[in-house]
């Protein structure tokens, strides 16, 4: 390691501080000072957004109060909101996209961190994460051109006909609708859980494994017997943070689940979600109420999300600062 | 009786092993597929003129998405701009002296920043910045990404200063150096190359975000002649086309989704290049 910094011999190159007596002390009181200063900024900006969003939303909150969220009519014509379907095609979508998403995404974790040769591992770990980096927009353009249309072909009238005595799979085959907005937002948390769960992976100390093969257990029995065990707190944190990015996932889902403010039981009903309707209408919005409708959903999934983080946070930070060999 | 439980034990972890590896070949089909169309659909819009002109009204062939791709640069441009020197300096506080009860807060904090839906950021932004300068404009939609960006700058840039070794540290002050210079002229210059990386992964992932945008930077369908006005980016405009019924329109959207794939991407992997190149190189 090679370091081209120009340190200065003598200190009194340190500028015109070092006049003032503190040589160059006071510096170091400034710099603490000001990285503290924008250290702050993240909590500030958290609490801004909740005292924002509070604000913009108060005149629903006082109009609708509880009632907002039990409520299924969303008629701002008639002035009057509920947001029960948005929040029922929101959780819909975020759990079949967890059903989904969480054995893929478990599966690949342990295989990347536990049982995939280095040079496999070199190859197929950074292909995984580039499913992250593309932009949600272009997953929705997909979805409307490509999966959507498959989805209607061939995916649904086969469920329908292997399953169609459960309500799940009755009805017309749209294409759009829950089931493909479940599974643009497992393919798009994929990656999310799958980073994470093999960062905790990571944090199980080599020794539990050591012992394990030392004892005679294949690959897999090591995995769980000795590493799953330890890991799970960490690798339910991972989930909860894939379902907090699927709650508040917005592009991609607003293009496939084809935004109508219905409840239905079937996954191949169109639906709505709570970042949808504020993607679609608050541009168009006007009164003043109805703005406050939408910014308080925004509110909500905001309230949501954040508390998913903190538990999904706690439960992954507990793997790493565990004694080695530590229990739950 | 012996043979064959341990048979039944190698099965089943020949088996595990199988389901494992194709769960990663399973998540790698819709990323394979999504490039495919976008390549394949995206490339026959993409012209000169595609990357040149203006949009043309619906009906009339022709057009581009050139205002959208001076207005993506403009707003990634203002989110680096308001967003990296903060981004940075926490990091910097985290990293030296972040050992303390409010370090770890501000830690967790970012944490948990970085799971805040993007939509919401957008709805902070609107009621901060768009209410009280009454209208739309390039330095909303960039201060929405940069809130964004913020929390990953910050824990890339303190992760990569702790990876720097003390005794450069110890070198440093060990000469009299005080310790703000240490940090700033060796740890943080000794880190730049890999807090360089950690930026540019943020810069890609604020490129393609279209959410925050919509009631921020909004859009427009003619050049950004300045940053207080409503301004044009990629992905609002790609979802803007993508939505709507004209033939014209899709065409141009997947054009629009080729040329955003190819700006993240390259930012993507050339960042990660960047970091196994300096690796090796250890």
């Amino acid at each position: 390691m090679t370091v081209n910094a120009e340190v200065p011999l003598v200190r009194s190159e340190s500028g015109w501080f070092s006049r003032l007596g503190a040589a160059g002390n006071l510096g170091d009181w400034l710099f603490r000072r000001i990285t503290a200063l924008n250290a702050l900024l993240v909590i500030v900006l958290i609490g801004a957004m909740a005292y924002e969003m509070t604000v913009a939303s108060s005149l629903s909150l006082k109009e609708f109060g509880f009632g907002f969220i039990t409520s299924t009519v969303w008629d701002p014509v008639r002035q009057i909101f509920g947001a029960l379907p948005f929040i029922y095609g929101t959780v819909v979508s975020s759990l079949l996209a967890l059903l989904i998403a969480v054995p893929i995404s478990i599966g690949i974790a342990i295989y990347l961190s536990e049982l995939a040769p280095a040079a496999v591992r070199a190859v197929l770990g950074p292909l995984v994460e580039l499913l992250a980096a593309v932009p949600s927009v272009v997953y929705g353009l997909w979805g409307v051109f490509a999966l959507a249309p498959w989805l209607r072909e061939s995916v649904e009238p086969l469920l329908q006909a292997a399953f169609g005595f459960l309500p799940l799979f009755q009805g017309p085959h749209q294409g759009f609708g829950l089931l493909a907005g479940g599974i643009v937002l497992a393919i798009m948390i994929l990656p999310t859980i799958s980073s994470v769960a093999r960062e905790v992976l990571r944090a199980v100390p080599m020794s539990l494994r050591e012992g394990a093969l030392a004892l005679g257990a294949t690959r897999w029995e090591t995995v769980r017997t000795a590493v799953l065990p330890y890991a799970l707190s960490g690798l339910i944190g991972a989930i909860i943070l894939g379902l907090g990015r699927a709650l508040g996932e917005t592009m991609a889902i607003t293009m496939v689940i084809g935004n109508r403010a219905e409840i239905s039981a079937s996954l191949f009903a169109p639906s709505y979600t709570m970042a949808s309707v504020i993607a679609n209408e608050f541009t168009e919005a006007t009164e003043e109420l109805y703005l406050a409708a939408l910014a308080e959903i925004g509110l909500l999934l905001f309230v949501v999300t954040v508390v998913l983080n903190v538990v999904a946070r706690l439960l992954v930070w507990r793997v790493g600062r565990m004694p080695s060999g530590g229990r739950l | 009786m012996k043979e064959t439980s341990y048979q039944r034990r190698h099965i089943i972890d020949v088996a595990v092993r199988g389901a494992c590896f194709a769960a990663t070949l399973l998540a790698l089909v819709p990323l394979v597929s999504v490039l495919y169309y976008v390549t394949v659909r995206g490339i026959g819009g993409i012209s000169l003129d595609f990357l040149t002109q203006l949009p043309k009204p619906v009906g009339e062939k022709g057009g581009g998405m050139a205002n959208a791709i001076v207005g993506t640069l403009e707003l990634v441009g203002l989110a680096c701009l308001f967003g990296i020197p903060p981004g940075v300096l926490a990091g910097v506080y985290l990293a030296e002296f972040g050992n303390t009860r409010f370090g770890k807060f501000v830690r967790f904090s970012a944490d948990v920043m970085s799971g805040i839906p993007s939509i919401t950021v957008g709805l902070f932004v609107f009621a901060l910045v768009v209410m009280s300068t009454k209208r739309f404009s390039a330095y909303a939609g960039g201060f929405a990404l940069a809130v964004l960006m913020l929390p990953t700058v910050t824990r890339a840039t303190e992760e990569l200063l702790k990876l720097v070794p003390e005794s450069l540290r110890e070198a440093g002050l060990g000469l009299g150096v005080p310790q703000w210079r240490v940090t700033l002229r060796v740890m943080l210059r000794t880190a730049a190359p890999g807090i360089a990386t950690g930026i540019m992964l943020a810069v890609a992932r604020v490129a393609g975000e279209t959410a925050p945008l919509l009631f921020t930077a909004f859009s427009n369908r003619f050049w950004p002649s300045s940053l207080n006005e409503p301004t044009p980016s990629i992905p609002v405009q790609i979802f803007t086309y993508a939505v709507s019924p004209y033939e014209d329109w899709h065409e141009q959207a997947w054009a629009g989704a080729l040329v955003l794939v190819t700006l993240v991407l390259l930012l993507n992997i050339s960042a990660r290049l960047l970091v196994r190149h300096r690796v090796r190189a250890r």
